[in-house]
């Protein structure tokens, strides 16, 4: 019989299989609920239905994943709890209030004004609807607020203290909690991130049905608002990334020598690796493709700077090199490919040939899920690359945990795996499906509600409406 | 100055955790109801009551976990990796009947499986609050900060028995919520429903009372001793006129006030809880006092609280009206 792999290990992997489907889902609704709010914006600004018809087309897609995120979110405010005791009773004083303030702030708002949105079009008129519109959207951006202040918290801890109990306590002003010296970063860096996600999407979506009928109006104006989105916002989110690496340089400077791959130090200027195989055993890159300066110069703006290497760092203090490695350039990767196909966006425009040139179509198509990837690469970074800490240089991940045994959290992993896999692989499909659909004119309401009549309407009409346009 | 803070936050969590089980409950009540709705035009009918709703309804509960972080952060680890068991059935639950409100629709091939999911959902997520709540009033092992018992001392008679009377007050809550929101033939099936369901949440509670007290000697005392008997004996009585009450509003035909009064009732329960409970949070291990947070968390939180609850409050209620009256299969249209 094999040996189950340590408790820690397994609360570990629980955490970041949860965490990862989670994040997805804001990734995606940050970005749509924006998205919807500048649809219903200009409806009501220039009265052209096919808004409209977007509008609709795509609040059937933002309902599932809202939906999903809701379920999964819940689940990620309970695990503190059941999977890192010891850390939310240390912690807690200091990540509990923001924690408590996003929940007030971002989530009943959200809650509170989804269902007029979704359900309330001809119960509240135009203005009312469309203000809830925006509270929704308001308030992913309140939540990714809150939250990424908790976890820039934990990776650039301040304004603490401690306690008998071994608790961080605030010490001084929140304002130094909660705008903690990485957080304006990750903060725009992140939503940035979002935005790409859903312009992504919405532009693959686009490409897919241009593909099939270039004169669908709907779709051009899809892959148009995408198009511009990866054009202007890529480039700029490459500029947030380099700060946000600056940034972290000199806060966290362990976690760049992981994405850098330098186990060495070089006094005389740092070589820029491409690629190359991370081996810890031996404290080098193997096959290493590197040019030489570049990774001074990039980090010190110097290309003779010294640049210290993780041999500098304790064995036991260093995260695993190879996944904050691979993950950084996959991050990294996507990101030029984004701008790449913004620029090229630009040059079908000056062509006039944004609507009919196929290759630029597949491309699209092929960078739909591109958002949804990088924003999984930069998470793996940021959060692989702070290990071995939860609270970085000051409390361990070996600390953080519950005493829980590892069969009750193997088995728990194995639920968390077969029942997420389960619900929200429907919920993909289900989204593909809504999504294979050509957006048009006249676009249903929501399909999540039975059409049918309590006796107001005749018998034929019992026939559900989702049929039909499903 | 010298207020308790940690009394003040003591109440804003057990009042929103009130809020969550009454809110949350006729929802999950209505999923566990689901399967003696005919498939068709009634299901249908039930789900739009509270489609519109319900994750406004299940904020709460994040609410009451995330509070509980931020008040008293020492609790939250202990009961949550105490009761590590029940608390992931009840996540995984919440899962599948949360997602079941959107999917059903979608896929009518598989709505049966959806039915299922949020029936089976409601279920598990109500017996496991239910559960939790029984571990919770039997105590929790704690030594050194940390939970210090088996990974099955929270199944008992007791817990499962607690599991069952929350399962049964849901489905109580539930059916009064529908009779309130349907009309015809279906409100008559909620009638009869309500009937039963109030016959039997009677039972459980008058059976969760006699037990409560025989499971610690502090229970006891506080219940029975003079001259807490003069206070805590009210909670009893008002049970009994609540109840009666109920029965008179059923036999009158009234919608709104069997809701109101299994609320009612829900209130005078949670109010015995407390004060069985208090002043502890963890029963027997740890005092409110002694799982508070720091002060300047607490003051920093409750200047949030004060202004956006009223807030919260006032458009979670707006919302409730913006869908009031009678909801009728064809749902609400964008």
């Amino acid at each position: 019989m094999t040996e189950l792999p340590n408790a820690l290990l397994l609360a570990r992997i629980q955490f970041a299989f949860t965490i990862s489907f989670h994040f997805l889902f804001p990734a995606i609704t940050i970005g749509l609920a924006s998205y919807l709010a500048v649809l219903e914006g200009l409806w009501l600004k220039t009265g052209r239905a096919e808004y409209m018809d977007l509008f609709r087309y795509w609040i059937k897609i933002f309902a599932l994943v809202f939906g999903m995120g809701v379920v999964s979110g819940i689940v990620m405010s309970y695990q503190f709890g059941t999977n890192w005791a010891a850390f939310a009773d240390r912690a807690g004083p200091i990540i509990g209030p923001p924690m408590a303030y996003e929940v007030l702030t971002a989530f009943f708002l959200e809650a509170g004004f989804l269902g007029v949105m979704l359900f309330g079009m001809n119960r509240v008129g135009k203005g009312l609807h469309f203000m809830a519109t925006l509270m929704v959207a308001i308030g992913t951006f309140i939540s990714a607020f809150w939250i990424l202040s908790v976890n820039s918290w934990m990776q650039t801890p301040a304004g603490y203290a401690m306690n008998a109990e071994g608790q961080f306590i605030p010490a001084g002003s929140w304002l130094h909690i909660i705008f903690n010296p990485s957080f304006p970063y990750r903060l725009v860096h992140t939503v940035s991130a979002a935005y790409l996600t859903t312009a992504f999407i919405v532009a693959g979506v686009g490409a897919w049905h241009l593909l099939r009928n270039r004169e669908n109006g709907h779709s051009r104006i899809m892959f148009s608002m995408g198009m511009w989105m990866a054009a202007i916002v890529a480039p700029i989110q490459i500029g947030l990334g380099d700060l946000h690496g600056l940034n972290t340089l000199e806060h966290q400077p362990v976690k760049i020598m992981a994405m850098e791959g330098h186990y060495q130090s070089h006094p005389e200027g740092a070589p820029l690796i491409l690629f190359g195989l991370p081996n810890a055993a031996e404290n080098r890159v193997d096959y290493a493709i590197e040019i030489p300066k570049l990774s001074s110069l990039i980090l010190k703006h110097d290309l003779n700077a010294p640049l210290a290497g993780l041999d500098t760092m304790p064995v036991e203090n260093r995260p695993p090199v190879a996944i904050v490695f691979w993950a950084f350039r996959i991050m990294v990767g996507l990101g030029f490919l984004m701008a790449g196909i913004g620029m090229l966006s630009l040059y079908a425009r000056v062509r006039g040939t944004l609507y009919t040139w196929k290759p630029l179509h597949r491309f699209a198509l092929m960078m739909a899920p591109s958002g949804l990837l990088a924003v999984l690469a930069g998470w793996v970074t940021t959060e692989v690359g702070r290990q071995p800490w939860t609270v970085y240089g000051l409390m361990r991940t070996a600390e953080s945990a519950s005493p829980l045994a590892a069969p009750a959290l193997a088995a728990s992993l194995a639920a968390f795996v077969v029942v997420y896999f389960v619900v929200f692989g429907a919920g993909v499909l289900y989204i593909l499906k809504l999504m294979a659909k050509p957006p048009q004119a006249h676009e249903t309401a929501p399909p999540n509600i039975p059409v049918r009549s309590a006796g107001i309407t005749p018998g034929p009409a019992l026939k559900p409406d989702f049929i039909q346009h499903n | 100055m010298d207020i308790d803070l940690a009394m003040v936050w003591a109440f804003i969590i057990v009042f929103a955790v009130f809020v969550y089980v009454i809110m949350d409950g006729f929802d999950l009540g209505i999923g566990i109801l689901f399967p003696f709705f005919k498939v068709g035009h009634d299901r249908d009918t039930a789900m739009n009551s509270i489609a519109p709703v319900w994750d406004g309804n299940e904020t709460w509960l994040v609410l009451g976990g995330g509070g509980l972080l931020a008040a008293f952060p020492l609790a939250y680890g202990v009961i949550f990796s105490g009761l590590y068991a029940p608390i992931i059935a009840m996540l995984l639950a919440l899962v599948f009947r949360g997602v079941a409100f959107e999917f059903r629709w979608r896929d009518p091939a598989h709505r049966a499986a959806w039915d299922l999911a949020f029936t089976g959902g409601s279920f598990i997520a109500a017996l496991s609050q239910g559960v939790v709540l029984g571990a919770l009033l039997q105590g929790i092992k704690v030594s050194n900060r940390t939970y210090a018992g088996g990974w099955w001392d929270w199944l008992t008679l007791f817990s499962i028995l607690t599991g069952v009377g929350v399962v049964i007050a849901y489905a109580l809550l539930g059916a009064t919520w529908l009779i309130l929101k349907t009309e015809g033939g279906m409100q008559r099936q909620c009638v009869r429903l309500a009937w039963r369901l109030g016959a039997a949440t009677l039972a459980a509670i008058i059976i969760v009372s006699i037990a409560t007290p025989f499971l610690a000697g502090a229970y006891y005392e506080r219940w029975f001793s003079y001259p807490n008997i003069l206070f805590a004996g009210f909670v009893p009585l008002l049970v009994g006129v609540a109840s009666l009450a109920f029965v008179r509003s059923m036999r009158a035909g009234r919608e709104l006030a069997p809701f109101l009064l299994a609320l009612f009732i829900f209130l005078l329960c949670f109010v015995g809880l407390a004060i069985s409970i208090y002043p502890f949070v963890v029963p027997g291990a740890v005092t409110i006092w002694e799982a508070a947070t720091h002060r300047s968390s607490q003051l920093f939180m409750l200047v949030g609280t004060v202004i956006i609850m009223p807030l919260i409050l006032i458009y979670t209620g707006w919302s409730y009206w913006v869908f009031r009256g009678k909801v009728r299969a064809e749902g609400y249209h964008a």
